[in-house]
């Protein structure tokens, strides 16, 4: 009993009551600036069934979870370590055998069948077109980000700047938009996609040449605004872009090669498999990449760029590439979108959509691979889910708010991810070691 | 260059009519982005790192000060004592918000960090979430749609400025930023207080040394500059409206501001702020409005190339 009332036993009390309450406001029902009050009042005060078991006020169901997790964190602080060992004897068989070759390729080999066979096995209408218009397409962008922020070490919050490009791209190739076609003849979408993918890597390179010059947060900053400025432009540009009102309608691309003839319609599945071909495509080429001359010049330069720089490293040159590199799988992204949805608006290209992004590499892993794509199809079937039977009292905005306490969380509990990049996690551990008692370092460090 | 040269000498015509009308009201938005802007500069400061979330703080002092006036506001618009005590409620109701919101965003995603030594990208990505959490909940809990809010006093000019009527909100603007930034910088210069926060600013290690707590002093700041935030939030308000995505663009506006003076100093937050306000002001005559954001964030991006210090340069820890 003593040990409860201990004063650190208490404060954790408070910090569960402080998170459980603000879970509850995150899932409570809306307010308006009518009624300010009546989210507030209504997160607490309405009555709501647990899982049908009972029906009781919000608050005292809340308070109870609150009091078993406070439990749950004592006996954590506790017995936490002896418990951690035991997992790790348990785990750490499996965990060496996963580190293998074979088993690493016979499990990507079983995740690429089942990806193949998921249009046979979930025929849903709904999730069919999920698959590509929340799934594949996010795990795109998740991966193409993933080369800025988890191999560069470059905090890009405009990454939908590239998405935009490349829908845009497309538009203009296939003559949607007010502005005349490329060339002569309106394209197939599909020859949009090599044109868009250089497109978007030289907008990289416009954008990154003289920004990436900039410290980190600064970096970030601006690459916020860029975001914002390519929203704007696509907003007000009517002659250009089409403005508000959006593109003229998008044609489907086709295939016309000798024999091999192919037009994709409006049935989601066969955009499955084009993403999916692509998702293997920069997969593969972006794993290659990580290994090569190029991603270890990133690694260097993410964890020292004065000691990367005195090896010979141009820092500049390779975080220009990685913003590029990076951009191209965005833009493929583009195509797809546009080709899919038939019409692109401005309205699509937000700024929540980069942090949506972000937040499916900092789940998985920053520099993580396999995590990222972890990161996007948990983080993306949920929203998928969300959308298509929503909760009572749920709003498609409210995801963003989950998005945004996630962020926090992992910040605080798993910097490195769900599925860490062993040498990321490295890093980190070593930064947070190397600081320690030196807390001018940390407050005034140059580890941007 | 014959046509380019005439769009020049038109546009300018418009700006000899229109000079000291857009002045005052660039004036008036230069003090609100310095006000900001002394957020972003005293968090730089203490913690070296910029409070992405600081947008939040100046979005909660908008809605505290709605808030407010909704409730005391009646049908008619109130003048004379009653119009100035509303507009004192306000900015306290304000302050507190901003102040209070600030203390949640240091203690949630700065403290945790710091304990744990983490790298400065993960402060970044910490304050990002906050920054998204808050904007995203205050939507959910307050509505999506903007909202103008009941006006306390009436809006009539109080003087003019060769010939440019200077209106009641303009003169609000002025006296609250002038009196609120002149305390802030003879707290910062004499006080106590003010030489923890410069020393913690200067050498924090040492500072801890001498005995000043780095933590309380840490707190402070953020709680000052979220006071001030907090402020601009309402006055902002009381013109345009709010909403729960309003602090995006003031913020990321008050954060050139701060550059543009000299991220770290105190005087140049307020001076950047000025001359960015006054500039996107009459900016107005030469582009469409939709890009005047286009333009303040050019700016942005040359100064961070051009002068990464900027006009009074980083000044950390100096008494001004």
């Amino acid at each position: 009993m003593r040990a409860f009332l201990e004063r650190r036993s208490l404060r954790r009390l408070l910090i569960t009551l402080g998170v459980v309450a603000t879970v509850e406001l995150m899932t409570g029902p809306p307010g308006s600036n009518q009624a300010p009050t009546s989210g507030f009042s209504g997160s607490f005060g309405e009555s709501a069934s647990f899982f049908g078991l009972f029906r009781t006020q919000r608050w005292v169901t809340f308070f109870a979870v609150a009091l078993v997790l406070w439990g749950l964190t004592n006996f954590w602080m506790a017995n936490g370590a002896r418990v951690r060992q035991r997992t790790n004897l348990v785990v750490s068989r499996p965990r060496e055998l996963s580190q293998r070759g074979p088993v690493r390729w016979g499990f990507a080999l079983v995740l690429l069948v089942v990806a193949l066979l998921l249009p046979h096995i979930e025929t849903a209408a709904f999730w069919e077109s999920a698959m590509v218009t929340y799934i594949a397409i996010y795990i795109l962008l998740a991966i193409g980000l993933n080369v800025v922020v988890g191999f560069a070490g470059l905090l890009d919050l405009g990454y939908v700047a590239f998405y935009a490009i490349g829908a845009y791209t497309t538009a203009w190739v296939t003559g949607a938009l007010p502005t005349p076609a490329l060339f002569h003849h309106p394209l197939n979408p599909f020859w949009a996609i090599p044109i868009a993918i250089v497109i978007v890597m030289i907008a990289g390179v416009i954008l990154g040449a003289p920004t990436l010059r900039l410290r980190g947060d600064y970096l970030a900053i601006v690459t916020l605004g860029f975001g914002e400025i390519v929203t704007i432009f696509a907003n007000n540009l009517y002659g250009i872009t089409g403005g508000s009102l959006g593109t003229k309608p998008i044609p489907h691309p086709s295939i016309h090669l000798g024999p091999l003839k192919y037009v994709w319609g409006l049935t989601p599945v066969p955009y499955y498999y084009l993403t999916l071909a692509f998702v293997v495509l920069f997969l593969v080429v972006f794993s290659l990449l990580e290994r090569s001359r190029i991603g270890r010049a990133w690694t260097a330069i993410r964890e020292d760029e004065v000691a990367a720089e005195s090896v010979g490293i141009n820092p500049l040159k390779f975080k220009v590439m990685a913003f590029a590199i990076g951009a191209a799988s965005a833009g493929f992204a583009g195509v797809v979108t546009a080709s899919a949805d038939t019409y692109i608006f401005p309205s699509s290209f937000t700024l929540q959509f980069s942090i949506n992004i972000l937040v499916l590499v900092i789940l998985g892993g920053m520099g993580s691979i396999a995590g990222v794509v972890l990161g996007a199809i948990i983080i993306q079937t949920i929203q998928a889910y969300l959308t298509h039977s929503p909760p009572a009292g749920y709003q498609a905005q409210d995801l963003y708010i989950y998005l945004g306490a996630l962020l926090i969380t992992m910040m605080i509990f798993r910097p490195a991810g769900l599925l860490p990049s062993r040498r990321r996690k490295r890093e980190i551990a070593l930064s947070e070691v190397s600081h320690e008692g030196h807390l001018d370092e940390v407050l005034t460090g140059d580890d941007t | 260059m014959g046509a380019f040269g005439h769009y020049l000498a038109a546009h300018f015509d418009t700006l000899k009519l229109e000079f000291w009308a857009l002045f005052v009201g660039g004036v008036a938005n230069g003090f609100l982005y310095g006000m900001i802007a002394v957020g972003y500069t005293l968090v730089y400061g203490v913690l070296r790192l910029i409070n992405f979330a600081h947008s939040e703080v100046f979005m909660s002092g908008g809605f505290a000060g709605y808030f407010v006036m909704r409730a005391l506001v009646g049908q008619s618009v109130p003048s004379g004592f009653s119009s100035v005590g509303l507009i004192l409620l306000g900015i306290v109701a304000s302050g507190l918000a901003g102040a209070l919101v600030a203390t949640l965003i240091e203690r949630v995603a700065y403290r945790t960090l710091r304990r744990r030594n983490a790298p400065k990208l993960a402060y970044l990505i910490s304050a990002i979430g906050a920054s998204y959490f808050l904007f995203n909940l205050a939507g959910k809990e307050f509505g999506h749609l903007s909202v103008s809010m009941p006006q306390p006093y009436i809006n009539h000019p109080v003087f003019h400025i060769f010939g440019a009527p200077v209106e009641m909100y303009y003169v609000i603007i002025l006296v609250v930023s002038v009196a609120m930034f002149v305390l802030l910088d003879r707290v910062v210069a004499t006080t106590k207080l003010g030489r923890g926060i410069r020393a913690v600013a200067q050498d924090a290690e040492t500072a801890s040394l001498m005995g000043v707590n780095i933590d309380r002093t840490i707190a402070i700041t953020f709680i000052v500059g979220g006071t001030l935030g907090g402020v601009a939030g309402f006055l902002f308000g009381l013109n345009i409206g709010v909403v729960y995505t309003m602090g995006f663009v003031p913020a990321l506006k008050a954060f050139t501001a701060a550059v543009l003076g000299g991220i770290g100093n105190l005087r140049g937050a307020m001076i950047g702020g000025l001359i960015l306000g006054i500039f996107e002001s009459l900016c107005v005559v030469f582009v469409q409005a939709a890009y005047i954001d286009v333009v303040a964030f050019g700016i942005l991006v040359l100064v961070l190339l051009v002068r990464p210090t900027g006009i009074l340069g980083e000044r950390l820890g100096r008494s001004a």
